[in-house]
C-alpha cells in the first residue's frame, strides 16, 4: 500500500520535474541557451498564484492569471535581456542568468517579504480519493498527475504534429537553415521562451500547495531539472520525460524507503540524517554515470 | 619578462601595496571591521585565483569550485572536532583531500566538454554538498563550530587578527606566484595550447587530458587551502558554504576581474565583496542592484575590470 502511494508520489514529482525540464530543454536545444533563471520563473509562478488566488478568492482563476503572468514575464525577460545573449559563450549565459537569480530573489523579498506564502487549496481538492480498493490518495496530487500528463501529451502533439512544432524541431537541428528559409527565428525564440516560462510557472504553482511558497524554492529544483536534461540528452523532450520520471521516482522512493533500509546497518538517528542525503546523492551519481558512459545523454537530439 | 608601466600594472601594484599596508591603517584608525572584511576578501581571492587557473588559462569552466572550500574547511573542522588541533596535520590533510577529490571528479568530468562539463562539475559539487549535510556526527545541515583555530605551535597565532591576515595574504601572494610560474612553464604553455586548439595539441603529441587533469588538481588543491583558511576565519563550517550559488559567486569574481589575467581575480573579488558590503549598507536588497550589474558586465564588459584597464592604457 505504501509502495503504491510512494510510487504515485514519485510519478507526481517526476511529472512536475518534467514540466520544468521541458521548457529548459527546449530553450537549451533550440537556442543553445543555458538559462539558470528558469528556476526563478518557477518561483514567480508560485508567488503569482498565491497572490492572484488571494485577490480573486478563486483557486482556478488565480492559477489561470498566474499562468498568463509568468508567460508574460518570460516574454518580457527574453525581449529585454536574454535575446542579447544568444550565440554568446555558455559561461556568459550562466553568469548573466545567475545575476537574474540574485535579482529575482531580492525582488521577491522586496515585494512579498522574506516570509513564505501559503497557497490554500479549495475544499474539493483536499478530499482523498480511493484509487484502488483500500488505497486512498489525495485528490490534489492526483490532479497534478492528470494535469501534467495532459500537458505532456499536448506538448507532444504541438511539437510533433503542428507547423509550429515542426519549426521548433527544425530550429533545434539547424538554426541558420530555418532562418535562411525565411522563418522569423526571433519571434519563434520569443515564443518558445514564453512557453518554457509558462511551463515552469505551471510546475511552480502546482508544487506550491504541497510545499510553501518561498524565496529560493526554484534553485534546488532547477539543478534537478538540469540533471534531467543532461541525463535525457539536451534538446530531447522524450529524453527529458523519461529522465524526469526516473529522477522523481529515485528521489521519492529513496526518501521513503532508504531510512528503513539504513536503519538495519546504522543507528536510527544517523540513518534519518544520512538517508535524504544519500537519496539526493543517488541522482547526481546517476548523472555522473550517464555522462561518463554516454556524454551526450541517453536520447541525444538530432546532431547539428 | 620585462615589466611595463601602464595603467593596469600601476593599479595592480597599488592594490597589492594597499593589501600589505591595510593592517597598519586598521591599527591606526582603530577600524577593525575593515581588517576582518579584507581577511575574508583575501581568502576568497585565493579561491577565485585558483578557479581562474582552470577557467582563464585552461578553458575548463568548473561550476563546482565551492566544493573545495567545503572540503578544505571540513578537513580542518573534523580534525579539530576529533581533537587533532595541530595545523601541521590539519592543513596537509585539507590539501590532500581536495587534491584527491579533484583527481577523481576531474578524471570523470574531463571526458565531457563545454556545457556538459559545467553541469557535471556542478553535479559533483552538489553531491559533496549532500554528503556534508548527511554527516550527522559533524552537525549535518546545521554545520560544525570550530572551537579552536589550527595550532601551529609557537610559529604563528591564528587567533591574532593581524597575524592571521598576513598569513592569508602570504597564501594569496604565494598562490598567485605559483600560478604565474605554472602558466609560464612548459606545462602551462601546453595547458593554454590545449585551450586554444585541442586537436592540434593532440596531433603534435601531447596527451591533452593528462595536462588538463593535472591543472585541474592543482587548482582544486589551492582552493582547498582557501577552504582551510576560511574555516579558520569563520570558526565555523557548514554545507551552506559549499552550495552551488557559492560556486557561481566564485565564477562571478573571476569574470568581474577579468578571466585569464593573473591579478584579475583579486581585483574582481575586492570589487564584488566590497560592492556587496557597500550596497548592503544602503539597502537590504543589494542583490537587486548586483544582479542586473552582473548582466550588464557580461553584456558589455567581457574582459572584466582588467580588460577595461587594458583598454584605457592602450589609449
Amino acid at each position: 500500500m505504501v509502495l503504491v502511494e510512494q510510487s504515485l508520489n514519485g510519478l507526481q514529482f517526476g511529472l512536475l520535474l518534467f514540466l520544468l525540464a521541458a521548457g529548459l530543454t527546449l530553450v537549451f536545444g533550440i537556442m543553445d541557451f543555458v538559462n539558470l533563471a528558469h528556476g526563478s520563473l518557477y518561483m514567480m509562478g508560485a508567488y503569482f498564484a498565491a497572490t492572484f488566488t488571494a485577490w480573486t478568492g478563486s483557486f482556478v482563476l488565480g492559477v489561470i492569471l498566474a499562468l498568463g503572468a509568468t508567460l508574460l514575464l518570460g516574454i518580457v525577460l527574453e525581449f529585454v535581456a536574454l535575446r542579447h545573449l544568444y550565440g554568446r559563450d555558455h559561461l556568459d549565459q550562466v553568469l548573466a542568468t545567475f545575476g537574474l537569480i540574485l535579482f529575482f530573489n531580492d525582488a521577491v523579498r522586496l515585494i512579498w517579504g522574506p516570509a513564505g506564502l501559503a497557497l490554500p487549496l479549495p475544499a474539493w481538492l483536499t478530499v482523498p480519493v480511493q484509487i484502488i480498493p483500500g488505497v486512498f490518495y489525495p485528490a490534489y496530487r492526483l490532479s497534478i498527475i492528470v494535469v501534467a500528463l495532459a500537458v505532456a501529451a499536448l506538448l507532444y502533439v504541438v511539437v510533433m504534429r503542428t507547423r509550429i512544432g515542426m519549426l521548433i524541431r527544425a530550429g533545434a537541428s539547424n538554426r541558420e537553415m530555418i532562418g535562411a528559409l525565411g522563418i522569423n527565428i526571433k519571434l519563434l525564440f520569443t515564443l518558445v521562451f514564453g512557453l518554457g516560462a509558462a511551463l515552469a510557472g505551471l510546475a511552480g504553482l502546482m508544487q506550491a500547495p504541497i510545499l510553501t511558497v518561498q524565496i529560493g524554492m526554484g534553485e534546488n529544483i532547477l539543478i534537478l531539472a538540469f540533471v534531467i536534461i543532461v541525463i535525457g540528452g539536451i534538446g530531447s523532450i522524450r529524453g527529458a520525460f523519461l529522465a524526469a520520471i526516473f529522477v522523481g521516482m529515485i528521489d521519492t522512493l529513496g526518501r521513503a524507503f532508504l531510512p528503513d533500509l539504513l536503519r538495519m546497518v546504522l543507528s536510527s538517528a544517523a540513518a534519518s540524517t544520512a538517508a535524504p542525503a544519500l537519496s539526493s546523492m543517488l541522482i547526481y551519481l546517476l548523472m555522473a554515470i550517464v555522462l561518463v558512459v554516454r556524454p551526450e545523454g541517453l536520447f541525444p537530439a538530432a546532431k547539428r | 619578462m620585462k615589466l611595463q608601466i601602464n595603467l593596469r600594472n600601476v593599479v595592480v601594484a597599488l592594490v597589492a601595496a594597499g593589501l600589505v599596508l591595510l593592517p597598519l591603517y586598521s591599527q591606526l584608525s582603530g577600524n577593525i571591521f575593515i581588517l576582518t572584511l579584507f581577511t575574508r576578501i583575501i581568502i576568497f581571492a585565493l579561491a577565485a585565483a585558483s578557479l581562474n587557473l582552470i577557467m582563464g588559462y585552461g578553458g575548463m569552466m568548473s561550476f563546482g569550485h565551492a566544493a573545495y572550500l567545503g572540503i578544505g574547511g571540513y578537513a580542518v573542522g573534523i580534525l579539530a572536532f576529533e581533537g587533532i588541533g595541530s595545523g601541521f596535520i590539519q592543513w596537509p590533510v585539507a590539501l590532500a583531500a581536495s587534491a584527491l577529490y579533484a583527481l577523481v571528479i576531474g578524471a570523470l568530468s574531463l571526458r565531457t566538454r563545454g556545457v556538459y562539463f559545467i553541469m557535471i562539475t556542478l553535479a559533483f559539487a552538489q553531491m559533496a554538498y549532500y554528503i556534508a549535510s548527511g554527516m550527522s556526527r559533524y552537525g549535518g545541515d546545521d554545520g560544525l563550530t570550530i572551537y579552536k583555530r589550527s595550532n601551529f605551535g609557537g610559529l604563528i597565532d591564528l587567533s591574532n587578527r593581524v597575524q592571521f591576515y598576513y598569513l592569508c595574504l602570504g597564501c594569496l601572494f604565494g598562490g598567485i606566484y605559483l600560478i604565474w610560474r605554472i602558466i609560464n612553464s612548459r606545462f602551462g604553455m601546453v595547458v593554454q595550447g590545449v585551450r586554444s586548439n585541442e586537436q592540434r595539441m593532440q596531433a603534435i603529441g601531447f596527451h591533452a587530458n593528462r595536462y588538463r587533469l593535472v591543472c585541474f588538481v592543482i587548482s582544486g588543491t589551492i582552493c582547498g587551502l582557501a577552504g582551510a583558511l576560511l574555516a579558520n576565519n569563520t570558526d565555523f563550517i557548514s554545507p551552506a558554504g559549499m552550495y552551488w550559488t557559492r560556486s557561481g559567486e566564485l565564477m562571478v569574481m573571476v569574470v568581474f576581474g577579468g578571466m585569464g589575467s593573473l591579478f584579475g581575480p583579486v581585483i574582481g573579488t575586492i570589487f564584488f565583496l566590497v560592492l556587496e558590503e557597500v550596497l548592503s549598507q544602503f539597502t537590504e536588497y543589494w542583490a537587486l542592484i548586483m544582479g542586473p550589474l552582473l548582466l550588464l558586465i557580461v553584456l558589455f564588459a567581457r574582459g572584466g575590470i582588467m580588460g577595461l584597464l587594458g583598454r584605457f592604457s592602450r589609449g
